[in-house]
């Protein structure tokens, strides 16, 4: 009884007569399974394209200015970058955290969006969570070479030496050591798990089209997947696990970088809204980075049957939820300075709304609060072009975030006799400007030798890969 | 006695074909057989009888593992090995010990997980009898196969082959082992 109650359509359906709302495609045009894998693997087999090598040797250069300040720095020491006292944290952090955060949407859309079951992050969770292993890789490079002796970096991690004194795991910049490395380790263990099925379907091809050298290459990383379902149970059951301890990994690794602050007894960085504001910024700029990588690369390889309209509303909206999550951030951290009622933190906020880096602060509200709030319009998340402009302005925002917090609560904190005023030396300038030159390598070298969309799991999300003929049987 | 072959592999065009034809091939009663499919069919490991997978057991044990590595490794290293004082902090405490031991949890966890899976399927396995069929790229691609093996108890070259057929399976062939 109960069940014929449950499937009989109430009778006010009939009166206010609802309209029908279907589900939104994530393939369009009917895309057949064959179509998927040539689109995809076409990108790979086909001939190296004249953009490639254009971008490639302006990334080379860009990415040289990184070697080259580094090499400059290890030749002569840490103080060729602008730090000192009292602010002796400042651009190597910015930018260490600055990446780190772009990782994190990568993790996010692979990990936490496949836990939500939102079936349309398959076709944009590679190139994301190649994204955050690149941008990892930019971030280690500063604290890295933050240390001034960078060849004794290895005391970072517990390996014992000759000074028989082991770290100090009270402190959170060891925590981050174990955060980062974790983090970037697992998101290369992720990023492999879903490549394997998608390295086989390469080996296949290139092996039917007689390239065996290639096949070997492809066929070696694809450990002989031959898409048993036997296996498929147990692949997916990893993968599974995978993406359920890499969401609390994700939100872990952010907490643990803002513990670097909060942990701290410094003016403006002491709060306990520490975690998530950088959790909730590390995915906006994250989501930032991944509209400004994918929107382009969506026209050069006519990807909008797989990347749609639908796709780029929610990154749209993800951003603009994060958005205001972070301004939201900002202005409680202003209310609870008044309402603590301690002068020290009360100035600090002040300080950085007015004081000598108000240019900064205010490069940050603007392009942080104002700019995803463009995004509410169905016009603006339409005009792909406007979206990508967008989305940098989105990505200088959270540079200057960190910028804020990190120099304005250093360079005046209790001791006005102790105050002074940072800038970057050009060796600091140079290293981080060259990062992007290394991000841009290293993705453009993926988007070359490796499958940018998984095929398989795109495949999956197709109509005719239901069993069922559509029907909703859940 | 010429090698026996490895066993009789069917093509099938459709996921839906694939899946009805498992159904059948699960309810003949075959033990060792398998679907070769492009991507997990949803629902398929209920068509063949494939029990939930094991996996879980080695990430809980990677996991548990991590966990007591990263405190008994703080333990050892702050309060036994070389005891250090900082700003009278006590030597040890799971507090401060905590967020370590929590990434080595997950970073265990995800290094049993991946292993646990592996050796599960039996991979590394570059060679394999399924991969020498001639159409193999294809389920890859856009293709379904059912292989049945011949060391099953049931297996019957002539009888298998008719099961195949009624199945809806096309172009079934021997594989050489």
């Amino acid at each position: 009884m109960a069940t014929s109650a449950d499937h009989a359509a109430p009778a006010i359906l009939n009166e206010v007569n609802p309209p029908e709302l279907p589900r939104a495609v994530l393939v369009e045009n009917n895309r057949s399974f064959t179509w998927i894998t040539d689109k995809i693997c076409g990108i790979i087999e086909g001939k190296t394209p004249a953009w490639w090598w254009v971008c490639f040797i302006v990334a080379c250069f860009v990415a040289s200015f990184t070697v080259a300040g580094i090499t400059y720095l290890v030749a002569t020491g840490v103080g060729v970058w602008g730090h000192a006292n009292p602010v002796n944290w400042a651009w190597d952090i910015v930018n260490f955290v600055f990446w780190i955060g772009i990782g994190h949407a990568g993790t996010l859309i692979s990990a936490i969006l496949c836990l939500l079951r939102q079936k349309w992050r398959t076709s944009i969770n590679r190139a994301a969570e190649a994204m955050t292993i690149f941008a990892v890789v930019c971030a280690g490079i500063f604290p890295v070479f933050h240390v001034g002796r960078v060849w004794f970096a290895w005391y970072l991690f517990p390996i014992p030496n000759s000074n028989y004194v082991w770290q100090n795991f009270r402190s959170p910049l060891e925590w981050d050591v174990f955060a980062v490395s974790t983090y970037g380790t697992v998101s290369v263990l992720f990023w492999y798990v879903g490549l394997i099925p998608d390295l086989a379907t390469l080996r296949d091809r290139f092996m039917a089209a007689g390239n065996k050298l290639r096949a070997t290459i492809y066929g070696f990383f694809a450990m002989g997947w031959r898409g048993s379902n036997r296996h498929w149970s147990n692949y997916e059951m990893a993968y599974l696990i995978l993406a359920g301890i890499s969401t609390p990994l994700v939100l872990s690794v952010h907490t643990i970088v803002s513990f670097d602050f909060a942990v701290s007894l410094i003016p403006g960085w002491h709060t306990t809204i520490f975690p998530p504001y950088f959790v909730a910024g590390a995915i906006f700029s994250g989501f930032g980075m991944v509209l400004t990588l994918m929107l382009p690369l969506r026209a050069i390889y006519k990807l909008e049957d797989l990347i749609t309209q639908y796709h780029i509303d929610c990154m749209c909206k993800i951003t603009l939820a994060t958005g205001t999550m972070v301004g939201y951030a900002y202005a409680m951290e202003f209310f609870i300075a008044w309402y603590g009622a301690n002068p020290y933190e009360g100035f600090a906020f002040i300080n950085r709304a007015f004081g000598p880096y108000a240019w900064a602060y205010w490069t940050m509200i603007t392009c942080n609060v104002i700019t995803p709030q463009f995004f509410w319009f169905k016009k603006v998340r339409q005009n792909t072009a406007l979206v990508w402009i967008l989305s940098i302005f989105v990505n200088v925002g959270m540079w200057f975030e960190r910028f804020v917090i990190i120099v304005t609560s250093l360079a005046r904190d209790f001791l006005p006799s102790s105050w002074g005023y940072y800038s970057p030396s050009i060796v600091e300038i140079f290293t981080f400007f060259g990062t992007f030159g290394v991000f841009s390598v290293l993705f453009l070298l993926f988007i070359r030798f490796l499958p940018i969309m998984p095929m398989a799991e795109l495949k999956a999300v197709t109509p005719q890969a239901d069993v069922h003929g559509g029907e909703n049987h859940h | 006695m010429a090698a026996q072959p490895h066993g009789l592999i069917a093509t099938f065009e459709t996921a839906p074909e694939v899946y009805h034809a498992a159904e059948k091939v699960r309810d003949a009663g075959y033990k060792f057989w398998d679907c070769i499919t492009p991507f997990p069919i949803h629902g398929l490991d209920k068509a063949m009888g494939v029990k939930r997978s094991n996996v879980p057991k080695f990430s809980l044990t990677g996991g548990i593992i991590g966990f007591c590595t990263g405190m008994s490794m703080i333990w050892f290293m702050n309060a036994f090995d070389y005891p250090l004082v900082v700003g009278g902090k006590p030597y040890f405490s799971p507090m401060f010990a905590f967020p370590v031991s929590y990434e080595l949890t997950i970073l265990f966890c995800a290094f049993a997980t991946i292993g646990g899976m592996f050796f599960l399927n039996r991979l590394p396995m570059h060679y394999h009898p399924v991969l020498k069929h001639d159409t193999i790229h294809r389920g890859m691609d856009d293709q379904f196969f059912i292989v049945i093996e011949t060391r099953d108890p049931k297996f019957d070259a002539a009888r298998t082959r008719a099961l195949l057929e009624k199945a809806g399976g096309k172009d079934i062939k021997e594989l050489e082992a």
